[in-house]
């Protein structure tokens, strides 16, 4: 049909349109490179041992004696290849790090998000539908105490709660028991992962481990959907397209749920966008809380020893993702509002 | 009442109070109002801003938002009490008994669903069909209120019809369940003159085939004549009058009424007719004589036009001339580039091409960034459409109206500034206490003053009106208009007047040039041009105009 | 003029925080807090860098009333000192990112074209990355030092105040007020710094007090996973951290205090703008 080849043409001019934004992201995280601390050089040596001689000549090999713009061009060049280079840390490729961590950051965000968003969306909901009501205030108080509250304090106090007063939560480090046998590798997302194997216990067990840090990202977040929804639905409650449909006397559902709501979510799609990138960036407190093995706990540790690949790459990393995100966001906006499709 | 019908009136509404609570407490917006309505009529329900007679539609229909309340009053539907109506009684009426018409048909319509299935849903609501019934019958609806292309129009989204079309879907879900009345909001306040007789036209039509009763309301009291059997007239929540149009306009009997009635442009009206004898500004006396055509031009405009960066064009080749005093009319459409003209010549933006000669000198070369330090900057002014939104907010009306004596004349606060004001609010008529006020405190036709105190506090020879009486009910705009004549006179201003009002700018200019789509259609002397038009066009503008039929010898 | 300005709007201020007491609860909240952090050497009850091993780890009691931590230092007294630095950190950032933000952002409003591209693009990349990582990195490049924590704090807020800035002027520029000033005779720039941004800036005061509060968990967040501050200093976030490694074993109060102090003092910026919103603009409520 043709929304859907106008969905396809929107998304790829989206992804052309966020080129350049790509591009200068790959400007500053080599510029964040070479302003760092630390020699570069050393990044590609075989380690942190690598003698005088040896960085000498990766130097030379690396280009790292041109001038900036042909680095520059070298540094694309390696992203392009996948390679951004070796953590002095593990002494692995910081690629190949990256990518055995992510799946990890990747389930606690994406769980958290659809708590939030599952919760977050009828609560605002409820109180458009009755403003100034008991539900509203509460929903309203709800969200401005929600954003007051850091990750990291909410989590350590759902720590002190969960798991130290009533002991229903385990012990808040990692995804899992070190002990515990993991299921094969499909997805990387433990949950599926078990579920695939069958293996209900051992399911139980990760979703546990999952639950305080995913209800601590998703306790941030929660606010500021629910706001919007509240106001989105407000605005569209009060349209004069709403008051059209109760003039012809559409049913309660469907001016609330087909006019109102499918119309309100609009500005939603586009703040879970926003609520996204916050995400990825509580990413990092939360996994340090709760010492969960992903990604922004990786480049955490590096930086502390002021290993800087994987800092470098983690930055990369997180804002490729949220270009990403946007993009879907846009397509998912494409295809909910038809007005979009136009521009 | 008019008539004797022994029929049951389909509609009785007794003594209808509504009260709206808002933050300063309560407002009574409509004050005991009765009327009744029989079947099939035609009832013009006709007010200026703030007399309450949206607010009497949408208590009828039971649409008021959460902040109004019926708190008196009786309201029969076919001899069935439904004042307090609710939950499904009302859902059976919506629709299928009384249906709305609304004054903004783009915002009225839901943006993300086709057009197709909203009249499908308006269809559903009441009745037990398929969907795919639901869609055939919508697609004949489609027909009926003459979409062109409806087949393809079902699938099509508001944003991608034009408002005149938008306002045919919403008059398609309005009759879809065939209700026996309909009330229309301002149905074609905004849309271009063209299309509101179309839509007019369309919607009158369909009423008398379908039997259906309709309630027209309006700011317009010469389009309820038009098309009303009978018209009401409200002021401030009140019946102020009933009467046929044609009684209405020649024997009127309420003094808001005659007032209305006067201020009401027709075509044979003048200036001086629009406010009652008491309140008509002496206009002084000069013998308005053509100037000699030995005199130099005061502004002639070589072949501008005007081409926007993303490759639009607003205006092309267009040319005028003025003397010194004369007063010029620019009619058009909206899109019809008559505003970006009218800035081209006050040198707020540039064009992109052609020639400016303001009093034999060049001005079309100063860069409209820099001619705010041109000598000709103070001969040149400008009055703005929207009165609310051409003050700052932060100036006093004293601060707007000093501040081009400041930049332009060089004066310095105190005493003679001071002085200086007071003059030009007097000018206008414009009370000195309210100098001290700010916009918001402000009426609009205050707002309007300021903005043309502004304006001539400079003493300009040439005065750009952009529809300076667009947003203004026309009990205000007849009041300023006849302050701009004066102004006028006094002065010996030139004017050149932007406006789509067709009976403003016959009464107004001396000549009148028709621009549509960025090019001129036709020009000539006003009279002249509106009891003759040359072109097509302008006389499909001319004849779009309702006007009240001439009064009987 | 200013002057019947200035008391109007004192006058109509004060009318609606009277009905407003939510409102007037956060301005004296905030007010209170900022009298906190400059009085704050004169009101400490004991040293807040002081180690007193002996006393370590006490729940809260009478003599310390927000307990102490692993070193025995009073928490109570370090949340107050602590104050002083969070406050300025944010109040510092903000006020530079307002500063620079709202002129540059005006300016593109106006001005469209080039300019406003130029600036688009680099907000664009601002913006393609999750914020909080992007001030982890400056901080982490830039070097461990709490000037560089306003500095990544101020770049991270800057994209709103332009965007902000440019939006709130680009709906104004075509205004009949604005083009009536230029006919009055004034240059575009002092259109735009004259009279466009004076009327912007109370929805841009809405939007610092929103962004002071973002402004502090910022902070308290970078040095939470030990970027720029560095222990001993008292700073809420440090706190934190250092308490969490206690909080397995139920030493609660050393993250629930500096977490209080965090929450009440970004709940007072965010209502306090909630409530400038209302002031200037009641349709906006949410």
């Amino acid at each position: 049909m043709g929304t859907i080849g106008a969905t396809l043409l929107r998304a790829g001019r989206r992804f052309v349109s966020s080129l350049p934004a790509l591009f200068g992201v790959l400007v500053f995280t080599f510029l964040l490179m070479r302003v760092l601390p630390g020699d570069p050089a050393v990044f590609f040596a075989s380690g942190p041992n690598a003698g005088k001689e040896e960085i000498e000549v990766i130097r030379r090999q690396l280009g790292l004696d041109k001038p900036l713009p042909n680095q520059l061009a070298i540094y694309l060049y390696d992203v392009g290849r996948g390679n951004l280079g070796r953590s002095m840390m593990t002494g692995q490729a910081v690629a190949k790090d990256l990518k055995e961590r992510l799946p990890a950051s990747l389930e606690l965000t994406l769980t958290a998000l659809l708590i939030a968003l599952v919760t977050a969306v009828p609560l605002g909901v409820l109180a458009a539908l009755r403003p100034g009501s008991l539900v509203d205030h509460g929903v309203r108080l709800f969200c401005s105490l929600g954003v007051c509250v850091p990750t990291f304090v909410s989590g350590l106090l759902l720590i002190y709660v969960f798991y130290y007063l009533l002991g229903f939560a385990p012990d808040p480090t990692g995804r899992i028991d070190i002990f515990a046998t993991l299921p094969p590798s499909r997805t990387g997302f433990l949950i599926i992962d078990f579920l695939l194997a069958g293996d209900l216990d051992g399911w139980w067990a990760a979703a546990r481990q999952l639950m305080l840090p995913a209800l601590t990202m998703a306790l941030f977040v929660i606010a500021p959907l629910a706001r919007i929804t509240r106001a989105s639905m407000l605005v569209s409650l009060g349209s004069d397209f709403v008051r059209t449909a109760r003039s012809v006397g559409l049913s309660w559902w469907r001016i609330v749920v087909t006019y109102a709501l499918r119309n309100a979510i609009l500005p939603v799609i586009t703040i879970a966008g926003i609520v996204f990138s916050t995400m990825l960036g509580a990413n990092v407190l939360v996994e340090k809380v709760f010492s969960w093995p992903g990604v922004a706990s990786y480049a955490l540790d590096a930086l502390l020893v002021s290993d800087y690949a994987p800092v470098q790459g983690f930055v990369l990393l997180m804002a490729t993702i949220f270009v990403i995100v946007n993009l879907l966001v846009d397509v998912l906006y494409g295809i909910a509002d038809p007005r979009a499709t136009v521009a | 009442m008019i008539g004797s019908e022994s029929t049951q009136p389909l509609l009785e509404v007794e003594n209808l109070k509504v009260t709206f609570s808002t933050r300063r407490g309560l407002v009574e917006a409509v004050r005991g109002v009765s009327l009744s309505l029989q079947p099939g009529e035609m009832l013009g329900l006709v007010g200026e801003s703030g007399s309450g007679k949206s607010v009497t539609g949408f208590a009828i229909t039971h649409l008021l938002d959460r902040a109004g309340h019926i708190t008196e009053g009786l309201i029969r539907f076919k001899g069935q009490d439904i004042t307090r109506a609710g939950g499904a009684d009302l859902r059976s009426l919506h629709g299928a008994a009384m249906a709305m018409i609304f004054q903004n048909p783009r915002a009225a319509l839901n943006p993300i669903r086709t057009v197709g299935q909203q009249i499908a849903d308006a269809i559903l609501a009441h009745r037990r069909l398929s969907r795919a019934e639901a869609q055939a019958e919508a697609l004949s609806l489609l027909k009926a209120v003459q979409i062109r292309d409806p087949e393809r129009r079902m699938g099509a989204y508001p944003h991608e019809l034009s408002g005149g079309m938008c306002q045919r879907v919403m008059i398609a879900v309005a009759i879809s369940c065939n209700p026996s009345l309909l009330i229309a909001d301002e149905p074609t306040t905004g849309l271009d003159v063209t299309t509101q007789k179309v839509v007019m036209d369309l919607l009158a039509r369909i009423a008398a085939d379908r039997g259906m009763a309709t309630i027209l309301i309006t700011h317009d009291l010469g389009l309820a004549a038009r098309y009303c059997a009978r018209v009401v007239v409200m002021e401030q929540g009140r019946l102020v009058e009933e009467a046929e149009p044609l009684t209405l306009f020649h024997r009127p009997q309420h003094p808001y009424t005659r007032r209305l009635v006067a201020a009401s442009p027709t075509a044979t009206s003048r200036i001086e007719d629009l406010v009652p004898d008491g309140e008509r500004i002496p206009l002084v006396a000069v013998t308005e004589l053509p100037p000699p055509h030995g005199t130099p031009l005061l502004l002639d405009v070589k072949a501008v036009s005007k081409r926007f960066d993303d490759g639009t064009v607003g205006v092309a080749d267009f040319s005028m001339t003025m003397r010194g005093g004369e007063s010029v009319g620019l009619v058009g459409e909206s899109g019809s580039g008559k505003s970006t003209t009218s800035r081209m010549i006050c040198r707020l933006i540039d064009a992109s091409a052609g020639e400016i000669l303001f009093d034999g000198q060049s001005i079309g070369q100063i860069p409209a960034r820099d001619f705010h330090r041109s000598e000709l900057r103070r001969d040149i002014q400008i009055v703005f459409q929207d009165p609310n939104d051409s003050l700052n907010p932060r100036y006093t009306a004293f601060d707007c109206i000093a501040h081009p004596l400041l930049r332009l004349m060089n004066m310095r606060s105190g005493d003679k500034l001071r002085q200086r004001v007071e003059e030009c609010a007097d000018r206008v008529g414009l009370p000195r206490e309210l100098l001290s006020r700010f916009p918001h405190q402000l009426s609009g036709g205050q707002k309007a003053r300021v903005g043309i105190a502004r304006a001539i506090a400079c003493k300009p020879r040439l005065l750009v009106l952009d529809e300076p009486t667009a947003a203004l009910d026309v009990s205000v705009q007849a009041v300023v208009l006849q302050l701009l004549n004066k102004l006028r006179r006094e002065d010996n201003l030139a004017f050149l007047f932007v406006s789509h009002d067709l009976n403003v700018v016959r009464m107004m200019c001396d000549r009148t040039i028709v621009l549509r789509t960025g090019v001129i259609v036709e020009q000539g002397e006003s009279r002249a041009l509106f009891a003759n038009p040359q072109t097509d066009y302008t006389r499909e503008l001319v004849d779009a105009v309702p006007h009240i039929a001439p009064a009987p010898a | 003029m200013s002057t019947i300005e200035t008391s109007s709007t004192l006058r109509h201020t004060a009318f609606v925080l009277r009905g407003n007491p939510v409102t007037a609860i956060a301005a004296a909240g905030a007010l209170l807090l900022a009298l906190l952090a400059i009085s704050a050497p004169w009101l400490t009850p004991y040293d807040p860098i002081a180690s007193e091993v002996s006393a370590a780890l006490q729940p809260p009691s009478a003599a310390h009333w927000f307990g102490t931590d692993q070193l025995g230092r009073d928490v109570l007294s370090r949340l107050i000192v602590a104050s002083r630095l969070d406050l300025t950190i944010a109040v510092t950032a903000v006020a530079v990112s307002f500063a620079l933000g709202s002129v540059v952002g005006a300016l593109c409003g106006y001005a469209g074209g080039r300019l406003d591209n130029a600036v688009g693009r680099f907000v664009d990349v601002l913006m393609a990355f999750p914020l909080f990582v992007l001030a982890m990195a400056m901080v982490a490049a830039l070097g461990n030092r709490v000037e560089n924590i306003v500095i990544a704090t101020a770049i991270i807020n800057l994209p709103f105040y332009i965007r902000f800035a440019r939006a709130e002027v680009n709906i104004r520029r075509n205004l009949g007020w604005v083009e009536a000033a230029r006919a009055c005779g004034e240059s575009h720039v002092a259109v735009v710094l004259r009279f466009l941004l004076p009327n912007v800036l109370p929805a841009m005061a809405v939007q610092m007090s929103l962004n002071l509060g973002w402004a502090i968990l910022n902070a308290a967040g970078l040095s939470f996973i030990g970027l720029g501050v560095k222990p001993p200093t008292p700073e809420w976030g440090i706190m934190v951290a250092e308490g969490a490694r206690f909080i397995s074993t139920g030493r609660w109060w050393l993250v629930a205090f500096p977490g209080l102090a965090l929450m009440s003092a970004v709940l007072c910026f965010n209502l306090l703008g909630d409530g400038l919103r209302d002031i200037l603009d009641p349709r906006m409520r949410t």
